[in-house]
Parts: structure tokens; C-alpha cells; sequence
């Protein structure tokens, strides 16, 4: 090392931020949800699964539309000259693959695979969707007043949650289809079996996050910045929903992009009881029920259904993880 | 045999198969009959095939459920009143013979068929002497005297069928368990005036008595053993083979009863020394070892699983070795006069006109599952005839006729109504949608709404003022005979006098006073071949009415070992036939 004992005047004086601005860059403080966001975009499973999501999120969009608006998509349309009479299955190898029926068709039948996965993806997503908004909304706010609150409310509510948590759901969901007539609350048909389906998937779960939320609400409402806000003279509504609540958006979105994909499955178990949306309505919970009694004989029937809820499960689950590990780094 | 019978028979019923439209004939029978016995695929269906009289070997069988009971006086399967006849002897029992020869009655602990008198309300019985039970104790009229009344009591037997019950001039008397009398023989309406002769009275006449008399409940019971409701524990034989070991639900071994004697026993050949009977198997478990030949049969007669069906019926080796026998089971939908429009009969009769049966039958596996049905009883039934009220081609349907028909009723652009069916059952749901398909083309549009399969006729379709207020117009519905014959099919599903307002109803939907009467026309008929026209009568009256769409009369695949010998359906009980089987040692 030979370098000269005097160094330049200038070089000394300069400021930090010229020596950054040299190398072409600004320090900027980053809000933490920015510093989220950079961590997520790391993340590329994470993105990855995100990706699919607004696929899946989209494509339902656009069947919907297509197939409510437009009656475009071909669900109840029986080809049985595509069966074959001996076994009762479709002719050719993988339910019947072909240019016409891109994932083959169905047994017995013979309606299009793809155009009732394709439709059946509204139904699903759509049921998973807002049965989740359900519970989180009636969760998030009965969670944060019981952990602030605390005594009698907390008491109350929590109790509340015990007896969700105890409710014996299917046996419910089964009387309840039994009782609820055709016409109800101005829907009918379709309509009236999803608003059905989300009100009792929806409703019946919020006790799972109720807990969570409330937890968390009992550690932050000791925080510094509870109290400083409530020594300035904030009421409880204000605390609640302007100082309790942001600090509460990491939990209550991961646990929504967790809580849908065991929806997606959770309304396959009461289609197949019977309590799901009535056929001809394709789902996918539904159309996996039909399956069981051919999956040993034409698999395919069931991959569809099964490989696209196992895509949807998996990359919510994906994409929830990442917003996780992003909002809340020390729980990696 | 009830609904019971029925599940049972969906639990295992075939799914997959054969045939949709025109070409009906792929698959028929090959058997060729020669000196040697028959056989191919559905030889077994009405010849014998393998015929043997070698005695020896094990014959293993298999039950992927269990029984309701082994007692006698508790059982209402079709596989049990089957396989009960190795353990003890009804006063009559079916012939022990292939095809339509084993629905016949033949005399079995009696020495003839019954003799009637009184306008057919007293019915005689002489039994055979030196038949003994399994202690070598003679059996007495009073034995099987004792078996009928403890068989009465439904709080102590509650699977058995009621008839006696519903029948016999009872008065009072309820139970043996509770009857004053020193000996418990105080029933009135049975009487015993000798060791050898049995006497029924009855409350109505009732030209089918033997039906009755063939009942496992008429099997005699020593009153010195019976232990009431643990008698199935150790049932006291009367038959060729007596109990050895018997691990409620699990398994149970039958070996040869040393008392039971060929002389006294037409019906039965007795071939193999012993049963081995394994309960609770998984049904594709029990199919694999048919098929690699490590069983010999499965005790349920109903058919193979789905996933065997597909390995039977594609390789030609083992659809040899298969029968696919037509049972006295009717899967049809129950059109309800209740529910506006189809109070008018037009309405109803554009609904039969409309039905594509094709699609119905392919719901239910195609020409494997049954056959087009076009009116209630399945053909097996002896006398039975078949004919079509509402000819349509090739059974698929004629939108153009039922718009006719919807005219005359006034609603000339259809109408729309509900179709119910058991939601755990894909079947009842696949044949839901295909009627949904096909009547649409008519204008009749139909919601489909599933219910639960448990309670389907104790609290939906089965109560009448639910199935109104709901609009159950249509509703899937199905029936196995509790024996091959009118009243044994029709009786529970056409006479409107069985419909109870509590539910719990069978007959969903025919409501005709002109029916009712033909039925009691039937009851009082003694002359068999004039009894079985006028059922063809109230089957016919009721296809006029409209009441009902028959949609496919029942098959079921049964695979039957080659190492089996003396196979055959028998009719009578439309499974193979216990009381024959061999086995090549």
C-alpha cells in the first residue's frame, strides 16, 4: 500500500449524501410497507403463488361472466356418443382427451371436463371468497373488542367463540337445507344455494380468527402507543379502529389467504352432501364427489377437479406464507 | 325386501357398464349347453353350471357389511333368507333349482304345500317326521309355533318383516316373553292340534299364504334354547350345517349337523363340510379375491364394485365366469298427484312421454346395471308381463307426443316443478340429471333436490304434506321385492291404504281406489295362474294412471369362482342359490 500521507481538502469535506448521490443513489426512508413489499417481491415462491391467484381470480372473473351473462359455457351439454356403451365410461385413453374436449369428458354423460371445471371455478372461488370475508369481518370485530375491552365483554364473547368452536356444523348445514325453502330472502335457485353456502361456511368460522385477533389484542393494547393515544384523550371507537386495527393487517391477511383454499375444501365436503350448490351446477367440490366412484377405472374424472383445487390450495397457501413471513419477518 | 334391501343392494350396485341407445345387443349371453353343464358369461343365470355331487371342501365367503341378525325370527335380507336355509328348515322354502324354476315354492320342513280352507283365512301344514335339531330333539309343530310368536315381537326382533303381524288374527297376544300361559303357546290364531300339524287363521283371506309360511320366521325354535334377542349368538339348527364358532361381526364357521338327515330333505344337496364366513370386508377387497380365486362367494348376491366390473367385463376369461341375472328390483320415479299441474293426468302422462329411459338406465351402469323398464314389475316375477303404456323410440323419449299431451292438460309451454333425489346415492343424482335433460326438451323444467339418503322417506319425499308443500313433483325413487311375486312387488308401492300421513311411506305417489280394489281382488284369488292376471291388471292400471315412470328393472354382475361347482341364480332369491354350491377341492 503506497498511498500518499495528504489526501485532497475537498475529499474530506465531502458530505455522505454526495458520496451516495455519486454512486447514483438516494436514501429515502422506506415506510414498513414498502419494506414488506421488497421483502415479498424476493420472495419469488410467494410471487409465484400470487401469480396464480390473480390468474385463477381473473379466469373465474371471466367465466362468470361468460357463462351467467352470456349462457356461453357448455356445461349440461350431453355427448353419450362419446361413452362407451360396454363400461359406461368415456372412449379413449385419459376420459376421453380430444381436440373438442381439451381435458376429455365426463362418465356416464359425457359433458365436457374443461367447461365445467372452467364454470365451476366462479362458483368455488367465488363461495371461498366471501364465506372468508364473512368470518373475518365478524372475527376481526368481535376479536378486537374482546381483547380491548377485556372483563365481562372479553368474558362473553370469548364463551361466544367456545360455542362456534363446539357447533356441530354438519349435522346444522344438513337441518338447514332440509328447512330452507326455494324462495328466501328475494333469491332463489343458484343464488340462494351460494348466498346459503357462504353464510354458513362464513359464519360458523369466524371463531378461529376471533381467537387470533384477540390475542394479539390483548399484547397491543399495552403498547406505548395505545396509551399515548389514550392519554390525548382518544375515545375507544378510535383506538379501536385507528390505532388497533392497522397494526392488525398483517394477521387478519394472512390468515384470510390461509382460510380460503380450507373454504374451496370445506364446500366440496357439503356438496357431497348434499347440501351444496344443486346440480346441474357444476363445482369442483361436487364434481370430485362424482369421481370417487370412478377413479379406479378413468382416473381422469378425478385429476381434473382434484389437480385444480390443488393448484388453488396450494398457491394461496403459497402466496399467504410469503405475505407472512414479509409482514412479520421474525416469525421466518 | 324393504329399503334395506335396497341400500344394500346400492352400497354395492354395479356403476359402470353397458349400453345406451339402439344397439342393445353387445355383450348378450354365449352360453353353449353341453353334457358337461354350461358355461360363459351368464350361463349361471338359468342353467348350472359346474354341476357336481362331490361332497367335501370349505366353501369361504364374504360380506362387505354384516347382518341385521343370524337369528331366524330377525332377518330381512335376501342374502340371509338365502344362507339361513343351511341352519334351519321353514315349513317352505324356493326350489333349489336355476332360472325361473327356483321362484317356485317347494315344501320343506312341511310335507306339502298349504292347504287352504275357510275362503283361504285358515291355512294347514303337516309336517315331516324325523326332522331333529341339532341336540337331537324331534321337532314339533309347537317349536315352530314358538318361532312365529317370539318372531312378533318387534321390541325384541325389530328387522324382520311384519306380515304375520299384519296377518294373523292376533287379538291381544304380543309377545311369547310376557305370555301367562305355562307352555307361552297361548297365540290363538296358531294352533297345534298334534306334534305334526300347524294350523294358521288368519284376519283377512290371503290366497298367497306359502309366501308366509316360506319366512324365515317359521324356521322352529326349541322355546327350552331360545334366549331371546342373544339366540343369534347360537342358533339351534335344524339344517344341514350347525354353528361352530360365531365372533358376532367379525366371522363365523358352520360345519355339518350330525342330526340332520338327506331322507327327510329334498331341497338340499349339502355338498361342502363346512362354511367359512368372514364379515365387514372391504367391498374392492372382496372382489380381488373372487377374482384371484382366494373366495369363492360374496355372501351380499347384489353384484361387483365398479373398479371389478370394469376388469370383468373387458377381458373375456373372466366374463365367462360371470352372470349378470336380472332381480326383482325396480328403479323408477314416484310422480306426484299432489303437486300442481300434475294433478291432471296429462300433465303426468307428458312426463312419461318426455323421460329419455336410455339416459335413465346409463345412470344406473348402463346394460350391465338392468334393462328398460316400461311398466312396475320386473319380468323375473312369474306371470308378470311386460308391456308399454307410453311407447316412445327407442325408449328415449318423444318431446313432440308429450307436447300433446301438456296441451290437453293446459299447459301448452310446460310447466316447472321439483325432482328429488338421495343425495349420498351419484346414481339417483346422474338419473336426476338425465331426466332434467330430456324433459326440458318438452318444456318441463325441473330443479333437482337432493336430501339426505337417511331420512328420504321418514321426513321427505316418504311424508306426504313435505312432499307437497315442497313441490316434490317427481321423485327418484326404488324397490326390490320381498319375494318374486305380485304381492311380494307391488303390495308396499301401489296401494294408496299403506300412505301414512306420519311418513316413513314407500309408495310415494299412487293414489287410485281402483287399484286398491284389484289388489284385494288379488288377495282372495286362490287360483295361482288367475292371481298372477290380475296383478298384470293393477300394474297395467296403475301405468295408466300415470302415477309412476319406471325407468330400469335391476341387474347385478355376480362372478362366480371356476373352482365353484353347481352355480346357479335362482330366482327366488335372484343371487346364486346357498343351498347348491360345491366346491373342487
Amino acid at each position: 500500500m503506497t498511498a500518499p500521507m495528504e489526501v485532497p481538502g475537498d475529499a474530506v469535506q465531502a458530505e455522505p449524501e454526495a458520496v451516495l448521490a455519486g454512486m447514483g443513489k438516494a436514501i429515502e426512508g422506506r415506510s414498513l410497507r414498502q419494506i414488506a413489499w421488497l421483502r415479498l417481491k424476493r420472495d419469488r415462491v410467494a410471487m409465484a403463488g400470487g401469480v396464480v391467484v390473480v390468474i385463477l381470480v381473473v379466469a373465474a372473473a371471466v367465466a362468470f361472466v361468460l357463462d351467467r351473462v352470456f349462457g356461453l359455457i357448455p356445461t349440461t351439454q350431453f355427448n353419450q356418443p362419446l361413452i362407451d356403451p360396454d363400461l359406461q365410461i368415456p372412449k379413449g385413453v385419459f376420459g376421453g382427451l380430444s381436440v373438442d374436449h381439451p381435458l376429455g369428458v365426463e362418465p356416464v354423460n359425457g359433458r365436457d371436463l374443461l367447461a365445467r371445471i372452467f364454470a365451476g371455478s366462479w362458483v368455488s372461488l367465488l363461495i371461498a371468497f366471501l364465506s372468508t370475508v364473512v368470518s373475518v369481518v365478524i372475527g376481526t370485530v368481535l376479536g378486537v373488542i374482546a381483547g380491548f375491552f377485556g372483563g365481562w365483554v372479553d368474558t362473553l364473547i370469548s364463551r361466544l367463540m367456545d360455542v362456534f368452536l363446539a357447533f356441530p356444523l354438519l349435522l346444522f348445514s344438513l337441518a338447514l337445507a332440509g328447512v330452507v325453502p326455494d324462495n328466501a330472502f328475494g333469491l332463489s335457485g343458484d343464488a340462494l344455494r351460494i348466498a346459503l353456502l357462504i353464510f354458513i361456511i362464513g359464519f360458523f368460522n369466524w371463531s378461529y380468527i376471533g381467537r387470533i385477533i384477540r390475542g394479539q389484542t390483548l399484547s397491543l393494547r399495552e403498547r406505548e402507543f395505545v396509551d399515548a393515544a389514550r392519554s390525548l384523550g382518544a375515545r375507544a371507537p378510535h383506538i379501536l379502529f385507528r390505532e388497533l386495527l392497522p397494526n392488525l393487517a398483517a394477521p387478519i391477511l394472512v390468515y384470510s389467504t390461509l382460510l380460503i383454499p380450507t373454504n374451496v375444501l370445506f364446500e366440496s365436503a357439503l356438496s357431497y352432501l348434499g347440501v351444496g350448490v344443486r346440480p346441474p351446477t357444476p363445482t369442483w367440490g361436487g364434481m370430485l364427489s362424482d369421481a370417487t366412484q370412478y377413479y379406479q377405472i378413468d382416473p381422469e374424472f378425478m385429476l381434473v377437479p382434484g389437480i385444480a383445487i390443488f393448484i388453488t390450495v396450494l398457491a394461496f397457501n403459497l402466496f399467504g406464507d410469503g405475505l407472512r413471513d414479509a409482514l412479520d419477518p421474525r416469525a421466518r | 325386501m324393504k329399503r334395506k334391501r335396497v341400500m344394500a343392494a346400492v352400497a354395492v350396485a354395479s356403476a359402470l357398464a353397458v349400453g345406451l341407445t339402439a344397439c342393445g345387443g353387445g355383450g348378450g349371453s354365449s352360453s353353449n349347453n353341453t353334457a358337461g353343464g354350461a358355461s360363459g358369461f351368464n350361463a349361471g343365470a338359468d342353467k348350472v353350471v359346474n354341476p357336481s355331487d362331490a361332497k367335501g371342501g370349505v366353501i369361504k365367503m364374504a360380506n362387505s357389511g354384516d347382518w341385521d341378525s343370524l337369528d331366524p325370527g330377525d332377518t330381512y335380507y335376501a342374502y340371509s333368507w338365502n344362507f339361513v336355509r343351511l341352519y334351519g328348515r321353514s315349513l317352505v322354502t324356493f326350489q333349489s333349482a336355476p332360472g325361473a324354476e327356483g321362484a317356485k315354492l317347494v315344501p320343506d320342513l312341511a310335507e306339502s304345500l298349504g292347504k287352504p280352507s275357510d275362503d283361504s283365512k285358515t291355512w294347514t301344514y303337516k309336517l315331516r317326521s324325523g326332522v331333529k335339531f341339532e341336540d337331537g330333539k324331534t321337532v314339533t309343530s309347537k317349536d315352530v309355533k314358538y318361532a312365529v310368536e317370539r318372531s312378533l315381537d318387534k321390541t325384541v326382533f325389530p328387522n324382520g318383516p311384519t306380515y304375520f303381524n299384519d296377518y294373523l288374527d292376533l287379538g291381544d297376544y304380543k309377545t311369547p316373553y310376557s305370555d301367562p300361559t305355562p307352555d307361552k303357546l297361548g297365540l290363538k290364531a296358531i294352533e297345534t292340534p298334534d306334534d305334526s300339524t300347524i294350523v294358521f287363521h288368519l284376519k283377512t283371506a290371503f290366497s298367497g299364504f306359502d309366501y308366509f309360511a316360506m319366512l324365515p320366521s317359521t324356521i322352529p325354535v326349541e322355546q327350552a334354547k331360545d334366549t331371546g334377542s342373544k339366540y343369534k349368538e347360537h342358533v339351534v339348527s335344524t339344517g344341514p350345517y350347525m354353528f361352530k364358532e360365531n365372533n358376532l361381526g367379525k366371522n363365523f364357521t358352520l360345519v355339518r349337523n350330525p342330526q340332520w338327515d338327506q331322507k327327510t330333505d329334498p331341497v338340499r344337496k349339502a355338498l361342502p363340510d363346512e362354511y367359512d364366513v368372514s364379515l365387514n370386508v372391504n367391498a374392492d377387497d372382496i372382489d380381488n379375491r373372487l377374482l384371484s380365486g382366494d373366495l369363492d362367494v360374496d355372501i351380499a348376491g347384489s353384484g361387483v364394485q365398479a373398479a371389478a366390473q370394469g376388469k370383468i367385463l373387458s377381458d373375456q376369461a373372466k366374463k365367462a365366469n360371470a352372470d349378470d341375472p336380472t332381480v326383482a328390483r325396480l328403479w323408477y320415479t314416484s310422480i306426484n298427484g299432489d303437486v300442481a299441474p300434475l294433478d291432471n293426468v296429462h300433465c303426468r302422462k307428458a312426463v312419461e312421454y318426455a323421460a329419455d329411459k336410455t339416459g335413465y338406465l346409463a345412470a344406473y351402469g348402463g346394460q350391465t346395471g338392468g334393462q328398460v323398464a316400461t311398466n312396475m314389475m320386473p319380468p323375473i316375477i312369474p306371470g308378470a308381463e311386460s308391456f308399454n303404456t307410453y311407447e316412445t323410440p327407442n325408449n328415449a323419449g318423444d318431446p313432440a307426443k308429450a307436447k300433446q299431451e301438456l296441451q290437453a292438460c293446459g299447459k301448452a309451454d310446460g310447466f316447472e316443478t321439483n325432482i328429488s333425489y338421495r343425495a349420498e346415492r351419484p346414481k339417483e343424482k346422474a338419473a336426476a340429471e338425465a331426466l332434467q335433460q330430456s324433459l326440458s326438451k318438452a318444456g318441463i323444467k325441473l330443479t333437482i333436490k337432493p336430501f339426505p339418503t337417511g331420512d328420504y322417506y321418514k321426513l321427505y319425499a316418504g311424508k306426504p304434506d313435505y312432499a307437497k308443500s315442497n313441490n316434490l313433483g317427481l321423485m327418484i325413487n326404488g324397490w326390490g321385492a320381498d319375494w318374486p311375486d305380485g304381492f311380494g312387488f307391488l303390495s308396499q308401492i301401489v296401494d294408496s291404504r299403506v300412505i301414512r300421513a306420519s311418513g316413513g311411506n314407500t309408495n310415494l305417489s299412487v293414489k287410485d281406489p281402483a287399484v286398491d280394489a284389484l289388489i284385494d281382488k288379488a288377495l282372495t284369488t286362490t287360483d295361482t295362474s288367475a292371481r298372477e292376471k290380475v296383478w298384470v291388471d293393477v300394474d297395467k292400471k296403475v301405468m295408466d294412471d300415470a302415477y309412476t315412470l319406471p325407468g330400469l328393472w335391476s341387474k347385478g354382475l355376480l362372478y362366480r369362482p371356476p373352482h365353484l361347482t353347481n352355480v346357479f341364480v335362482s330366482n327366488g332369491y335372484q343371487m346364486y342359490d346357498y343351498l347348491a354350491l360345491g366346491v373342487k377341492k
